[in-house]
């Protein structure tokens, strides 16, 4: 499927269930299925979109891939290495050719550091740079992201959402990793700004040759920013594709359904399009349907979605399905 | 005058804070028709939602005090009125819904219970009415077994489905205006487009009017008949729905259309980014509040504040230039 050079992450069967505690001695009764059997690969420089509605597990597998889980089962190759084998040591090595930008630039900041001691405790915690160097590394970070290196003394209430999310990419970028997680960095910014971030992460990404792991439930930014897409859906990947296949030809039913319900900024575009609006909610992940995930929501379910599972099948060059009536 | 159902006329709020008195609403006037669905838009903190919650005397006072202006309702002063009269007219005839429907909800009391309270105290239905009426309404919302479901708690319901049971609260005493703030925010986008689909139903089967604040221009657009776009506590672009799409005039407008991308984008180009952020108002603006974002900005925007102008007949805009000749008007 892919050769050794060309992909730089490699998923397999990863699963992440967190177990259920109840009762006086605390037995396990059950366990959130959060992330139930997912592969993919990213190829070097280029980014995946992961979308999916909230409570689908995206932001679950972008932080086991990171081993801040431990999962369940499956495997995660970085560069051919193996992540799940790795002890802790080891992986915090690792750890400096991959980064994660979080959604929230309000919480993912610490209050009572300044904007240095935050962009520069990566660079101390693994030994890069010290003393001076440091203070030197930050202003040139800061400067990369587009703040004043002035700022570097300030804390982070002296700045607004967009600028907190910049020193969040500065801080991720310190230690020049190759592979960057950003989960949904971009929803808690108002509109005007999520565009100076995501054009920020474009040009970085074209600077410094970054993969992107890209997570969100925007689907139109998803498309704008990432060159292949995969749809979550309760644990699973659904559908994953080139973005310009997945958005003009979508094979599963819920993808289409997806794609129906996002609202088009231009009147005459969102009345001339066919909607098909899906009914009721998503299932529990402590009890998923039996088959296929999706077969209680789908509207051309069969009998034997609910008996087996469907297969992650490829059914064009580089366009995976998982559903048993897809052509 | 008279086809206005609600009409506001040069509305001023403040708030009191720490760091001064912030101007969150500095003359926004607006006319809502019967039966029609105004847009509201703006980014967070722009004065969508305080200029509805002082519409209805629901801004905290203090620190929050409407210092400024008229909202008439069939003729009477909303603003003028004791908070008795205006109890009468909130929740029965104006209506409003709000954006997290976790927290609009009380968690001790059952959905029936929530339901029926209003049908009781502003209609003086009995109980079994009431009870009788809420199951109705639930079922109108689309939630299925409505008669069973009366006695569950709202943690018993998911987001999607309570934000149906704000929508039936609102809804249980036939309003005549429902104001919605962001309701669709909190939601997945599957979950956004049946609430909207059920909005737009709604509407066409009770004929109520409908304004809906909102930072989403794509949900808007297919809400939407009339757009009011809001930056720094004033209406800075008015206009029939298609008309503001097609020919966005204010250099803001035109510069949050520009930073959307599409889900049906054609080819791949960097996002129009509007550089800066908005502005938090500690006096009043003698200047455009613009003015420090827009690329378009010439000497007079730093003087004077532009008032809403008509560029054709169903189009008003709040500019001292043209951006598409880049002249003055």
């Amino acid at each position: 499927m892919s050769n050794g050079n060309n992909t730089l992450l490699k998923v397999v069967d990863l699963k992440m269930h967190f177990p259920i505690y109840r009762g006086v001695f605390q037995r396990q009764v059950g366990a959130v299925h959060a992330v139930d059997g997912v592969s993919f690969d990213v190829k070097r420089g280029e980014t995946l979109g992961l979308v999916g509605e909230s409570g689908c597990g995206k932001s679950t597998t972008g932080r086991t891939i990171l081993q801040l889980y431990k999962p369940t089962a499956g495997d995660v190759h970085f560069e051919d290495v193996n992540l799940v084998t790795l002890k802790s040591e080891e992986m915090r090595l690792m750890r400096r050719k991959m980064q994660m930008i979080f959604q929230d630039p309000y919480a993912s900041l610490n209050p009572r550091m300044t904007v240095e001691q935050i962009v520069g405790e990566p660079l101390m915690v693994h030994n890069v740079a010290a003393g001076a160097e440091i203070h030197e590394r930050v202003a040139h970070l800061l400067d990369v992201v587009g703040l004043n290196a002035s700022f570097a003394d300030r804390y982070p209430h002296e700045f607004s959402g967009g600028q907190r999310q910049r020193i969040g990419v500065a801080r991720a970028l310190a230690l020049q990793p190759s592979f960057i997680i950003c989960d949904e960095p971009i929803s808690a910014l108002d509109v005007s700004i999520q565009a100076q971030v995501v054009n920020l992460l474009e040009e970085l990404q074209e600077q410094f040759n970054l993969t992107y792991l890209f997570i969100a439930h925007d689907l139109s930014m998803v498309r704008h920013i990432s060159k292949r897409v995969a749809v979550m859906y309760l644990g699973v990947i659904v559908e994953l594709a080139e973005r310009d296949e997945l958005y003009h030809s979508p094979l599963h039913p819920y993808t289409q359904a997806l794609l129906s319900a996002v609202p088009i900024p231009d009147p005459v575009a969102d009345a001339a399009r066919k909607r098909k609006p899906l009914e009721g909610d998503v299932p529990s992940p402590v009890n998923p349907p039996s088959g296929c995930r999706f077969r209680t929501r789908c509207p051309i379910a069969e009998k034997m979605c609910a008996e087996s599972r469907p297969d992650f099948r490829e059914v064009s060059p580089g366009h995976f399905v998982a559903c048993h009536l897809a052509k | 005058m008279s086809d206005l159902l609600l009409e506001v006329k040069g509305l001023e709020t403040q708030f009191k804070t720490p760091e001064g008195i912030v101007r969150a609403v500095n003359g926004v006037s607006f006319g809502l028709k019967e039966g029609e669905t105004l847009g509201v838009v703006g980014e967070s903190g722009c004065g969508k939602s305080v200029t509805m919650l002082s519409v209805m005397g629901l801004i905290p006072s203090p620190p929050g005090k409407v210092t400024a202006g008229e909202a008439y309702y069939f003729g009477q002063d909303l603003l003028k009125m004791s908070n008795e009269e205006v109890r009468h007219i909130r929740g029965a005839q104006i209506a409003m819904i709000f954006q997290d429907p976790m927290t609009s909800l009380n968690p001790v009391l059952t959905i029936g219970k929530q339901l029926e309270e209003p049908l009781m105290l502003h209609i003086g239905m009995t109980k079994n009415q009431a009870r009788e009426r809420a199951a109705e309404l639930l079922g109108m919302v689309g939630i299925p077994n409505a008669k069973d479901r009366l006695n569950d708690y709202p943690h018993q319901y998911s987001g999607g489905m309570r934000q149906r049971v704000m929508i039936a609260m609102a809804l249980s005493c036939s309003p005549q205006i429902l104001i919605a703030d962001e309701p669709t925010t909190a939601l997945d986008v599957t979950i956004q487009a049946q609430i909207t689909d059920l909005v737009k139903r709604l509407r066409d089967e009770l004929g109520m009017a409908i304004i809906w604040i909102t930072h989403d221009l794509g949900v808007v657009a297919g809400l939407a008949k009339r757009v009011l776009v809001m930056y720094g506590g004033k209406i800075i672009e008015e206009s029939e729905v298609g008309d503001l799409y097609a020919n966005p005039s204010h250099p803001y407008t035109i510069g949050l259309l520009g930073s959307l991308p599409r889900v049906d984008e054609k080819e791949h180009a960097r996002l129009f980014s509007i550089e800066g952020a908005p502005p938090v108002l500690y006096k009043k603006p003698q200047a455009c509040p613009f003015a420090p974002r827009c690329k378009w900005a010439v000497e007079r925007c730093w003087k004077e504040n532009p008032p809403l102008e008509p560029v054709s007949s169903e189009h008003r805009v709040a500019c001292w230039v043209d951006p598409k000749t880049g002249r003055t008007r």
